[in-house]
């Protein structure tokens, strides 16, 4: 029980929510819109808090931002032009999920590759053991 | 196994620290609240915007058309930008044609702000609710666009500009950009 205190502490510290995302924005058109509102502003960077998305954001920028996304939203633009009218003006770093491309190749792969390298290694050392092993078994007569 | 893999092996973890350490050194000297612009070599964004002074009147693309033009986005609020003030001074005094952008800012302070501190702008548009600038990739105050006569932006600075940015980087481009309109 005495830890009550903490845990309290930290489910206070993680209930940070979407806060910001409450404006007095009107409310969008239809509830897919709303659901695609949503995702969307989880997937863009705000450029000014780097590790916040702007549906969590309190800078005046992300406010923005919501809004130019709420803007398009209404005037019918698929998600995926939303993101490139983003992207065209600010980089994909303004994408949380970075796009699958050449120059992105070692930074999606670049994991299972050093898995892999890993993986080698450790089962070349694993068979020069068994062979040392193998071979020590075979110097040693049976009593 | 011969001498020269054993030697190999031994090396290789030493040369991946060598890298990563490469890597990370690289890391320390890089400002990640600086993101490049990818408008850089485009078309400048569109701009439809009232003047400061005489807020009738709009600033559009066209302003830039046939000359090598700054595009500073500042505010009256914005204490880096009195930190840039003097360098805007210095570049408009030897000739450099720069186009403010008033940032979400109040019209009587940016033109008392003007007034105190020496007018750097060949014209002051006003976005007033910060929304022209999104399509500009902008981020935040002060960011400095370097355009060329078409049109087409050059160069982007993000943050305060200077002297020494002024006069090494900005005026010298400026210049150079200015040469390729006098020869076609």
């Amino acid at each position: 029980m005495k830890h009550m205190g903490i845990l309290f502490m930290v489910g206070l510290l993680s209930w940070t929510g979407r806060a910001w995302a409450i404006e007095n924005h009107p409310p969008l058109a239809s509830p897919v819109l709303e659901s695609r509102y949503e995702h969307l502003t989880e997937e863009i960077r705000c450029l000014v808090c780097q590790d916040q998305n702007i549906a969590n954001s309190p800078a005046p920028l992300a406010a923005d931002l919501r809004y130019e996304v709420r803007r398009m939203l209404q005037a019918g633009r698929s998600n995926r032009a939303i993101k490139a009218y983003l992207v065209d003006r600010y980089g994909d770093f303004i994408l949380f999920k970075p796009p699958l491309q050449p120059d992105t190749f070692l930074l999606w792969f670049g994991p299972f590759l050093a898995m892999g390298a890993g993986l080698i290694f450790i089962v070349f050392l694993v068979w020069r053991r068994y062979r040392t092993y193998r071979s020590e078994q075979i110097e040693v007569p049976a009593p | 196994m011969t001498r020269v893999v054993r030697y190999a092996i031994f090396m290789l973890p030493v040369l991946l620290m060598a890298g990563l350490l490469g890597v990370l050194w690289a890391g320390l000297g890089h400002n990640p609240s600086i993101v490049p612009s990818p408008l850089i070599g485009k078309p400048a964004p569109a701009l439809m915007l009232p003047r400061l002074r005489h807020p009738s009147r709009t600033v559009n693309r066209s302003f830039f058309m046939g000359h090598v033009t700054l595009l500073n986005v500042w505010a009256s609020w914005c204490v880096s930008c009195r930190f840039e003030h003097p360098s805007l001074l210095w570049l408009e005094h030897r000739g450099v044609r720069i186009l403010g952008v008033d940032y979400k800012d109040q019209r009587a302070s940016a033109l008392v702000y003007l007034r105190e501190k020496g007018n750097p702008y060949r014209e002051v548009a006003y976005d007033k609710r910060g929304l022209t600038t999104i399509n500009w990739g902008v981020y935040g105050v002060p960011e400095t666009f370097v355009l060329g006569p078409h049109a087409i932006i050059r160069y982007k600075y993000i943050g305060p500009i200077t002297l020494r940015i002024a006069r090494r980087v900005i005026f010298p481009l400026v210049q150079r950009l200015d040469d390729e309109v006098r020869v076609p």
